[in-house]
This record gives structure tokens, C-alpha cells and sequence, in this order.
């Protein structure tokens, strides 16, 4: 059998990326399929994070199958000094399957190679988080009709944002055009400009959030700000209201326009977007169940 | 004596041991540290900042009547990628060779992350080379990438 992992979106061919994305189709026309009866996934979060943690929970219930696990590392082994590798050997022993957060970074790839279950990698710290990459892949396509020769702006924090990189990397199969929008602070790393330059995808990068950019736009990525990055908080005042989306910046967009965010969203989108035809977020959050129950099956081989 | 011979003395005069020649001069001391010197009762010479034609100046470390092991040579390989390895038996060079870097570096180096997993963990660090020159390697586990003037080996 082949590698069912995924711990990084590298990890995907073309093929594979597609094929997710088609059984995630079947799973928006009928969420609740009898696939995982039976099973019982461990679904352990080192880190709290409430939002991934109920879409993965949700996806496996809507599959028939059962949850194990903790939510936060303080009720685990891991406050008395566990290592990581304790702890998945003796979950691998009880579930079918491991979806696991992490705040360290790669430890969803240690624990794939010591695993006798396939790991799921539901985020490791600021490297990895496939499975929302695979969500807005799914959110591009099915707002868009294609992948294919797609404008993807991303606004806010470039340096940080590992949903950005991610995007940036699982999009190189599908000819795209960027448009980076960020602060000096902020901007995309050198390193994933070199990426685009030896694949050739095209790409401008500009301080300026404005009009001009978003007419030329099909997906427009939003990202948080987060205080913490910045060393000067007037900075932070400053830059936080320069990338911020308004209803009234959307009136001369394309009409396929769609905008996209991770969320949790603070104040980088206006409350008056969300009643905008071109409002998605909500929309891509639910993608997300519909691509976790894709990735759960594949996992298991099912 | 001539000028020519002279400079061959100060790299040849070593009935058996060896010879790590071509080391760059920044990295010597790395290489030393590498090679654990200090606990080799052995005759040792370091040279540093020595003529080369092929480099302008280099390093170099005659050690002898030592053999070492393989692994060492892949460590050296990781700052001083250019090494040459010489083997000597009784004033002859019976082996020279180039240190060689593995694709695939196994508890050599540590990452530079401090959120990576492997400082986190009893577990092997595991590296990656991404460009054929070898000047950068990226993590196995965080996959953040650490220029060869900044590894930290273990």
C-alpha cells in the first residue's frame, strides 16, 4: 500500500491533489456516508485549536466513525514529560488513524515515521497544515469552475503565514498569477519568490491594497495581522487598517471574485463584506468537512 | 633545497596517518573540533592560511598513525566540502580521495529551529540537500533550510 499520511502538501502529486478534490465533491452532495463504521480515530491536539479540531471530529462522526483523544496537551501525558513518541506508539495501539496538532514544527512527519496508523497533520506549529490547504483548493475550484490560469491575491501577513505558503506551493500545478500585498514587514519570504521564479509563475508585489488590484483579481486571499509580529505597535496600528477589506473597495471587481480567509478573521475584512456577493469565508470553513472526510478516507485506504 | 620541495616537506613528511588537505580557512577549526584532536595522543599538525593553487590559501591537518572512520569524513564534508582525504603508508600516499557529502545527512547536523521536533525529542536529526552545490540544506521534519555558513553540527 502506498503512503496514506499526509503531513505536508508537498507530500501530493497533481493527481493525488484532484482525486481528493473530486471525492471531496461526493461528500458536499452527501456528507453523512457509513465509511468509517467501525473505526475509531485518535484525534490528538497538543495545541488547542477549536476550529480545525470540530471540522475533523465533525468529518468523522458525518463517516460513522468514532473519536478518541484529547484537546489540549495539559490533559495528556505530555504535562508529565512524555515524549511525542510515547505517546503515538500507545495511540496507534487503540485507533485506526491519528489526526494530530502540534505546536512544534515537523512533529506530525516524526510521527508518521514511527506510526503504525496513518498520521493526519492537522497543523505542526508554523510549518505544515495540509488539510486547509486542501480546503481552499477545494473553495478555489468550486468558485472558480477551475484551477487552472487563476489571479490569487494574498493580502496581510506573507512572512508568517503558513496557509499562504502552503496555497502558494499546492497552486504551482495550475499555471496561477499572484499578487502579494503586504508590509515591509510582512512580505513574502525570498525563498517562495524563488520557488515562483524557477517555475516561472508570475507575480507582482506591492505595498499598495487598492482598487486597481482587486479588478484584477479572481481569489482574493485574506490573512490576519497578528500583533505579535510586530516589534513597533504604532506599526501594527498603521498597517492593520491599510489591509483591511471594505464593501465599497469590491464595486468594480470581477464578478467571479471570491474572497477567501482562514479565519479566525479580526479586523482585516469589514463587518459590510460579509453582504457581498463576493463574501466566501463561511462557505470555506464548511469546505473544510467535505475535504477532511476526502482525506480521512484516502488515509485508510477506504 | 628549492622552494618547490620545501612546501611538499611540510605536507609529506608523515610516515603513516592522515592527511585532510584543501580545508578553507574559515572552517579549519570547525574541522578540528569535528575530529575530536584534543583527545588524540597521536602526532597532529595544523596548518592554516598555507599557499594553494587551487584555492589561494587553505588548511590542512596531518594526524599520525591514525585511521578514522567514515562517518567523520561525511561530517567534514558538511563545511568543508572540498576536502581531500589523503592515507598514508610509509611516506607514500596510498589513497586520496574527496570527502563526500551523503544526500541524505543522518544525525549530523542540528536544525537551527528551536521549535523544530528534533530539538524537542531523544531522535536523529535528518537533513536534506537542496541544491547540487550543496551550500543548503533543508529539515527533514520543520523543512525550514539552513545555509552551510550557518550549521550547527551535533
Amino acid at each position: 500500500m502506498q503512503n496514506r499520511n499526509l503531513v505536508s502538501i508537498s507530500d501530493l502529486t497533481k493527481d493525488e491533489m484532484l482525486a481528493l478534490l473530486k471525492r471531496a465533491q461526493e461528500f458536499e452532495k452527501n456528507p453523512n456516508q457509513h465509511i468509517l463504521d467501525g473505526k475509531v480515530v485518535g484525534s490528538l491536539f497538543f495545541e488547542p485549536s477549536t476550529r480545525t479540531r470540530l471540522s475533523f471530529e465533525t468529518a468523522v462522526n458525518r463517516l460513522g466513525g468514532r473519536v478518541i483523544g484529547f484537546s489540549d496537551a495539559s490533559t495528556s501525558s505530555q504535562s508529565k514529560g512524555e515524549t511525542l513518541k510515547d505517546t503515538i506508539m500507545m495511540v496507534a495501539n487503540y485507533a485506526d488513524l491519528i489526526v494530530m496538532r502540534h505546536p512544534l514544527e515537523g512533529a506530525a512527519r516524526y510521527a508518521s515515521e514511527i506510526s503504525k496508523v496513518p498520521i493526519v497533520n492537522a497543523g505542526d506549529g508554523s510549518n505544515q497544515h495540509p488539510t486547509q490547504t486542501m480546503l481552499d483548493l477545494y473553495t478555489i475550484y468550486q468558485t472558480q469552475g477551475t484551477l487552472e490560469n487563476l489571479t490569487i491575491t494574498m493580502v496581510g501577513d506573507l512572512k508568517y503565514g503558513r496557509t499562504v505558503h502552503s496555497l502558494l506551493e499546492a497552486m504551482h500545478f495550475f499555471s496561477p498569477k499572484f499578487i502579494f500585498v503586504a508590509c515591509d514587514e510582512l512580505r513574502m519570504p525570498a525563498q517562495y519568490k524563488e520557488y515562483c521564479k524557477k517555475l516561472g509563475i508570475e507575480y507582482e508585489e506591492t505595498r499598495e491594497f487598492n482598487e486597481e488590484i482587486i479588478n484584477k483579481t479572481d481569489i482574493l486571499y485574506m490573512t490576519r495581522v497578528q500583533r505579535e509580529r510586530f516589534s513597533d505597535l504604532m506599526e501594527y496600528e498603521r498597517v492593520k487598517n491599510i489591509y483591511t477589506l471594505t464593501a465599497s473597495m469590491l464595486k468594480g471587481c470581477r464578478k467571479n471574485l471570491r474572497v477567501l480567509h482562514p479565519l479566525p478573521r479580526v479586523t482585516e475584512i469589514a463587518q459590510d463584506v460579509d453582504d457581498t456577493p463576493q463574501a466566501y469565508y463561511f462557505e470555506q470553513a464548511l469546505n473544510g468537512l467535505y475535504t477532511r472526510e476526502a482525506i480521512l478516507c484516502r488515509a485508510l485506504g477506504l | 633545497m628549492n622552494n618547490q620541495t620545501k612546501k611538499e616537506l611540510a605536507v609529506a613528511a608523515l610516515q603513516n596517518g592522515i592527511v585532510i588537505d584543501h580545508i578553507p580557512c574559515s572552517s579549519l577549526f570547525k574541522v578540528v573540533n569535528i575530529l575530536g584532536l584534543e583527545n588524540i595522543e597521536k602526532g597532529i599538525t595544523i596548518g592554516n592560511n598555507l599557499d594553494s593553487r587551487s584555492m589561494g590559501k587553505k588548511g590542512l591537518i596531518k594526524i599520525a598513525d591514525v585511521e578514522l572512520p567514515k562517518e567523520i569524513f561525511n561530517r567534514i564534508a558538511v563545511i568543508a566540502p572540498n576536502a581531500v582525504i589523503n592515507i598514508i603508508k610509509d611516506y607514500e600516499v596510498v589513497d586520496k580521495h574527496r570527502v563526500e557529502l551523503p544526500e541524505n545527512l543522518i544525525d549530523i547536523v542540528k536544525c537551527n529551529n528551536p521549535k523544530c521536533i528534533s530539538n524537542n525529542e531523544p531522535m536523529r536529526t535528518q537533513f536534506h540537500i537542496i541544491d547540487k552545490s550543496a551550500n543548503a540544506f533543508r529539515c527533514h521534519y520543520c523543512e525550514r533550510i539552513v545555509n552551510r555558513e550557518n550549521v550547527v553540527l551535533k
